[in-house]
């Protein structure tokens, strides 16, 4: 009997090494990239009237789908709620979390995930109604604060209340939409989530112009792409994808100009990333031109920023921490080479 | 039997065990204990594959299997807290808390339930024609829409419909005490004073001598024929009682009256939207299936205990509270049990609008945070097991003491 036990302990561990160690030639079989994306945020992962998805993170779902399928529809949103988003990746039901999700220790380390870098640097903001006359977020003594259940902001929020010696009665949520009706209605005073949210959320408002997101940011948000532990060639695929937009914005390769960059340029780094020297795709499992399959459905860095939640869409958020290095920000990537 | 005597081809042309085995399979009563046997035994076999999937699956994942998060800070704040509770206490608390939330709103509910469904049933019955379809339609149409609805539709009018808290300061509020906000219902909160003790001994003596007095009347009764108005005496021993003693004390009672401050009302005592909604749709709800429980069980009382009762004088009142519901509570019992059952479990829905209960705190944030999965969720599983076990037990116990004692 113990021999069965012990066999069919080991059968079933091969039998989830297998389904979990090759993501990729799992979504190639599928031909069909599954990605796990928030389930209503405008400008980062919301559907438009006729049910499409768009946002900066269906953006980058787009630019992994064809850097590994050559086709960037080829993909099935799965929409995840900030409670449920680890479990869905981690039982394999999706391939990649693409999801506005914060960095932090506990969940890189203990919950088994593996962060894959920063495409936003955020930061939590506080947005209040401007009757209320609020200047500053230590003003918020005894306030209401609507917040998402589940996420690290609920953390930030305890700890900065604490700290500051305010009390608060926090009014608990599942997601942006709930917070968004209950901060409307009064429900609450204030409504805290990452600084870009709240831009996202005000620009639903049919009366943005009298709400105001306060001075202060109480914490570091950096957002990323999350796969499961144990897989690092499909980490390796997601991590470069990502690098690769910042690379081209960085080497100035757009939508536009990419087909013909990809013929070959002076520049030895462009035609490493665009394949027309080396073969860096070969050596993640791609094809040669994935990089400029990428760049091609949805432009570098800095045209998914400004296309989806930049200064001239209504969410209209600076660069900020998010220019490249170059300019004084924050977004670099490693060489290719 | 006749397969025994002429056994099948396969089994003449067998060995003398497959022979053997095969009579015991022909045979009707052993072929049940072989049936139960394999069942016990497949049960057996699925129950060790989830089991073994899982602890293969979470060691894959590089996940370990311990309860030690439940000793670490929790780091996150809950709103309606009945025991100390601040974002330093440990998971373990704010489990507790969770409980204590959903004990809270599943206690208060089944009571609200309870006494709402016995009215609904029996005014169910009335001779008055529109008391009765009244009734009717309000079942029918409550116990027809999914409580989660019910949840959401209370809560969306208590926030939408009441007033911001600094507009009910000027007009939502009774006597400047209660105030009615989208925030809750905010009431003056006692704050009792040393000498307190008196009224609440004052009312415990009254209590205790009315069940004394109710069983002395009781025997008058049946030694003497003459009846003495109990409830009435009982009842005015209670609330006089206390009184005098409130009095003689010196009004050892101030009342902590709750006040605009900033942003919210301060002080006294708070009904939250969520607590509210909570409540009001699972008593409904279940008060719903109450009533028509509640409906057979009077009409499963036979008609002519109804025409005795009259024959001998006694009031319909009398007649439905002394002789039918005594007699109508022994099939009343066991569905309501499961009706207790219900709404308990229920009240899980309470993470829909925020209401802070077990499945919110360990089964949310706290599996957020730490990652534990299954740990959590065997917590919130073992809880709610038994809590309906305990409910079911209390509610067998009540059955044996009421059901019909066969002489």
């Amino acid at each position: 009997m113990k021999r069965i036990v012990l066999g069919a302990t080991a059968a079933l561990a091969m039998m989830a090494t297998a389904a979990n160690a090759g993501t990729l030639d799992d979504v190639k079989a599928r031909g069909e990239l599954i990605c796990i994306v928030n389930s209503g945020f405008v400008g980062f992962a919301s559907t438009d009237a006729s049910g499409k998805w768009q946002g900066y993170d269906i953006d980058y779902c787009k630019a992994t789908a064809a850097a590994v399928l050559g086709d960037a529809g080829k993909i099935k949103y799965k929409p995840a709620t900030g409670k449920t988003r680890f479990t869905i990746l981690n039982s394999g039901e999706g391939d990649v979390l693409w999801r506005n999700t914060t960095w932090t220790f506990v969940r890189d380390v203990d919950v088994k995930l593996a962060f894959q870098g920063v495409n936003y640097y955020d930061g939590q903001g506080f947005m209040v109604p401007k009757k209320l006359g609020v200047k500053s977020a230590k003003e918020l003594d005894g306030a209401s604060v609507c917040i998402q259940t589940g996420t690290t902001t609920e953390l930030n929020l305890a700890d900065f209340f604490r700290v500051n010696k305010m009390k608060y009665e926090p009014v608990p949520t599942e997601n942006n939409e709930e917070s968004r009706t209950n901060l409307l209605a009064g429900r609450c005073d204030v409504y805290t989530t990452d600084a870009s949210g709240l831009a996202a959320t005000r620009a639903t408002f049919k009366d943005p112009e009298n709400y105001v997101i306060l001075p202060e940011i109480i914490s570091k948000e950096p957002l990323g792409p999350v796969t499961r532990h144990g897989d690092d060639n499909w980490s390796d695929i997601i991590r470069w994808v990502k690098n690769a937009l910042v690379a081209a914005e960085e080497l100035g390769i757009t939508q536009a100009n990419v087909a013909t960059m990809a013929k070959g340029t002076d520049n030895p780094e462009i035609n490493r990333l665009l394949g027309a020297e080396g073969n860096l795709g070969g050596m993640l499992g791609l094809e040669k031109d994935w990089a400029v399959r990428a760049i091609a459905a949805v432009g570098n860095y800095g045209e998914i920023f400004e296309r989806n939640i930049g200064t001239k869409t209504k969410i209209g958020l600076e660069r900020g921490l998010n220019a490249l290095w170059t300019k004084g920000g924050l977004q670099y990537t490693p060489p290719f080479r | 039997m006749a397969s025994i005597d002429t056994p099948s081809p396969s089994a003449r042309s067998g060995s003398g065990e497959r022979n053997i085995l095969a009579r015991l399979w022909y045979e009707k009563e052993t072929r049940g204990v072989i049936l139960q046997i394999l069942t016990v035994v497949l049960l057996f076999a699925f129950i060790a594959y989830i089991t073994l999937n899982a602890i293969a699956n979470l060691a894959l994942l590089g996940k370990t299997f311990s309860f030690d998060f439940l000793s670490e800070p929790s780091h996150y704040d809950i709103n309606q807290t009945l025991i100390e509770y601040t974002s330093k206490s440990t998971h373990f608390r704010a489990g507790l808390v969770g409980i204590l939330n959903t004990l809270l709103v599943a206690i208060c509910g089944i009571i609200l339930a309870t006494i709402l469904g016995f009215i609904l049933g029996v005014l169910r019955l009335s001779p008055n024609w529109l008391v009765s379809k009244m009734v009717y339609c309000f079942v029918e149409f409550t116990r027809n829409v999914p409580v989660l609805l019910h949840i959401l539709l209370i809560h969306g009018f208590v926030v939408h419909m009441l007033p911001k808290p600094r507009a009910a300061q000027e007009w939502a509020n009774l006597a400047d005490l209660v105030f009615f906000t989208n925030r809750g219902v905010f009431a003056p909160m006692p704050l009792l004073g040393d000498r307190f003790s008196w009224v609440a001994t004052a009312f415990l003596v009254a209590v205790v001598g009315s069940f004394i007095f109710a069983r002395w009347a009781k025997k008058h009764q049946a030694a003497t024929g003459q009846h003495l108005p109990v409830v009435l005496i009982n009842l005015g021993a209670i609330a006089a009682l206390p009184a005098l003693a409130y009095l003689l004390a010196g009004s050892p009672v101030g009342w902590d009256i709750p006040a605009l401050k900033g942003f919210n009302f301060r002080g006294g005592f708070v009904i939250r939207p969520e607590f509210l909604a909570l409540w009001l749709a699972l008593s409904l709800y279940t008060s719903a299936f109450i009533a028509e429980i509640v409906r057979a069980g009077i009409e499963a009382v036979s008609k002519g205990q109804w025409e005795a009762s009259s024959a001998l004088g006694v009031s319909r009142g009398r007649t439905l509270s002394l002789i039918i519901i005594p007699q109508a509570m022994r099939v009343i019992v066991p569905p309501l049990t499961s009706q207790y059952l219900n709404l308990t479990k229920n009240s899980s829905l309470a993470i829909a609008i925020g209401y802070m209960d077990i499945v919110a705190t360990v089964g949310g944030i706290t599996l957020m945070q730490t990652g534990k999965e299954m740990e959590t969720m065997i917590i919130v599983i073992l809880f709610y097991l038994g809590v309906s076990l305990f409910i079911s037990a209390i509610m067998n116990w009540y059955n044996n003491r009421i059901k019909l004692v066969e002489r």
